[in-house]
């Protein structure tokens, strides 16, 4: 028994792992959803800033990520246009622009922001801290026209956005290190408030930069997600995820405790 | 149609990937390198519609049938910029060093402060600048045991990594506390990973469930 304990067939474990996500997404649970600090600090952040006022939402992830920040990104977005706050959608990251303009469209239509007034998406530049720090001093120097090519002149929320002055906070989506550019450039540079949304690989990196104040709040991971619908009373799918999450994170617990247990049982046999 | 022509090609190369769970197999290979390829193909196609054409192609085409000053300084940077692809013939390869010399020495210039400060500096402050509040009184009981934990932290973590001295002795022990805060934080950065990772199977199963099973059912 012991033996074959130890030497179970992965597959076994892979076959475990998908019951645990698939009989609760087929028989939907629902489990308490209490809010962490980090993503409590960045819905306050975002509700102090008054109507009519900017921030910019940065999709630096690809599709690999976006089971973890698409529900975050929605889920600002929603919070945003429901106090009337103007949305500047972009990415440094190539893939994000796919990202971002899809998510763009399918919160507007559940949502009727309109193009231009309440959001735009200006796309993708290469360059990484050129790109951020040009923008610090001229938005249009780096972005002349929005992701459909219309100029940024002719767009009417941008008529008084010139650079960061006037946004009042920058939200990094991501799923590398780029929140990390953002802080180097766009806050010690020109004082940009800056917040993040980062996939569960990141999260561990990101608390010092909450600790001493350089990002004003975080969303963690898929967890972060469900807290921040919960904030905004809309419940959709990182609330359905993190559920489903909780049963493979049980069944990941049972099975490193019965290994551990095995495996100190055996030593104890073998010596 | 087309929304649906597309859901039954993502399910069908989702299944291709998830099938290398079982064994390597020649419909997992398929989808790793068609993702490889499309992500690549796609990235430069983007980096030369959103890079190349608005900041050389158009100044460059500009200055040239425009003549005016301001365009032709912008092909300056063009000009260096270039230069990179003097790597190909062996005999002019020196020519490189001009635009690496630059590109080196701008990126040095504008990120050493930068991180600097973002990195070091604020990073200090934030480790010590509870003990001010500490001074002030203004610090709970909890907060107070925060500060200190985070400053023996810091340091014994940073002694394992200080090799200029023997680890024997004090030095010995100290160390190993940060070996110890080092695993809290490795074990934290793994939980969180594996959070992630079954976030994307939650991901795709409910679009298999949901999303593919319905244009069938």
């Amino acid at each position: 028994m012991l033996e074959k304990l130890m030497s179970i067939d992965r597959r076994i474990i892979f076959i475990l792992v998908a019951l645990a996500v698939i009989l609760p997404t087929l028989i939907p649970v629902s489990m308490p959803i209490s809010v962490s600090e980090p993503t409590q600090k960045l819905y306050d952040y975002i509700e102090t800033i008054p109507a009519g006022g900017t921030i910019m939402l940065v999709f630096d992830y690809g599709p690999a990520s976006l089971a973890e920040l698409n529900p975050m990104a929605r889920a600002i977005m929603k919070q945003c246009f429901a106090k009337d706050i103007r949305v500047i959608g972009l990415t440094l990251y190539a893939v994000g622009t796919t990202m971002g303009s899809t998510l763009i469209q399918e919160v507007v239509e559940e949502t009727g922001a309109v193009d231009g007034e309440d959001y735009v998406f200006l796309g993708f530049r290469p360059g990484l801290e050129l790109v951020i720090l040009g923008m610090g001093t001229d938005i249009t120097s780096i972005f002349d026209r929005d992701y459909n090519g219309k100029p940024l002149s002719e767009i009417p929320m941008m008529q008084n956005v010139t650079n960061y002055d006037q946004v009042d906070l920058l939200v990094d989506l991501s799923a590398g290190s780029l929140t990390e550019a953002w802080i180097t450039y766009a806050n010690v540079q020109f004082n940009l408030q800056i917040a993040a949304g980062v996939t569960g690989v990141i999260i561990s990196q990101m608390y010092p930069y909450l600790q001493t104040g350089q990002l004003v709040g975080l969303i963690p991971g898929i967890a972060g997600a469900a807290e921040y619908e919960r904030l905004i009373e809309a419940p959709a799918k990182g609330t359905l995820w993190i559920n489903i999450e909780s049963f493979v994170h049980l069944l990941i617990i049972g099975l490193v405790v019965i290994g551990n247990i095995a495996f100190f049982i055996q030593r104890r046999r073998e010596e | 149609m087309e929304k649906i022509i597309g859901i039954w090609i993502a399910a069908f190369l989702t299944l291709c990937i998830y099938s290398f769970l079982y064994r390597d197999n020649p419909f997992y290979r398929f989808a790793e390198y068609l993702f490889v390829g499309v992500s690549l193909g796609y990235s430069i196609v983007l980096q030369i519609h959103q890079g190349l054409i608005p900041f050389a192609w158009q100044p460059f085409s500009a200055a040239v049938t425009g003549g005016s000053l301001t365009g032709l300084i912008k092909l300056i940077p063009i000009a260096i910029g270039l230069l990179f692809f003097a790597g190909l013939s062996p005999q002019q390869t020196w020519l490189i060093r001009y635009p690496s010399a630059i590109l080196i020495g701008v990126t040095s210039g504008v990120a050493i402060p930068n991180v600097l400060q973002a990195h070091i500096f604020e990073q200090t402050r934030g480790t010590i600048g509870p003990f001010a509040a500490i001074h002030a009184g203004t610090l709970s009981g909890w907060g107070v045991f925060e500060a200190i934990l985070m400053v023996v932290g810091v340091v014994c973590t940073l002694t394992y990594f200080f090799f200029s001295i023997e680890h024997r002795g004090p030095v010995k022990w100290v160390s190993k506390v940060g070996i110890a805060f080092l695993m809290i934080g490795f074990g934290s950065a793994f939980g969180n990973t594996v959070m992630g990772r079954v976030a994307l199977l939650i991901q795709r199963v409910d679009f298999l469930l949901n999303d593919w099973f319905g244009t069938i059912f």
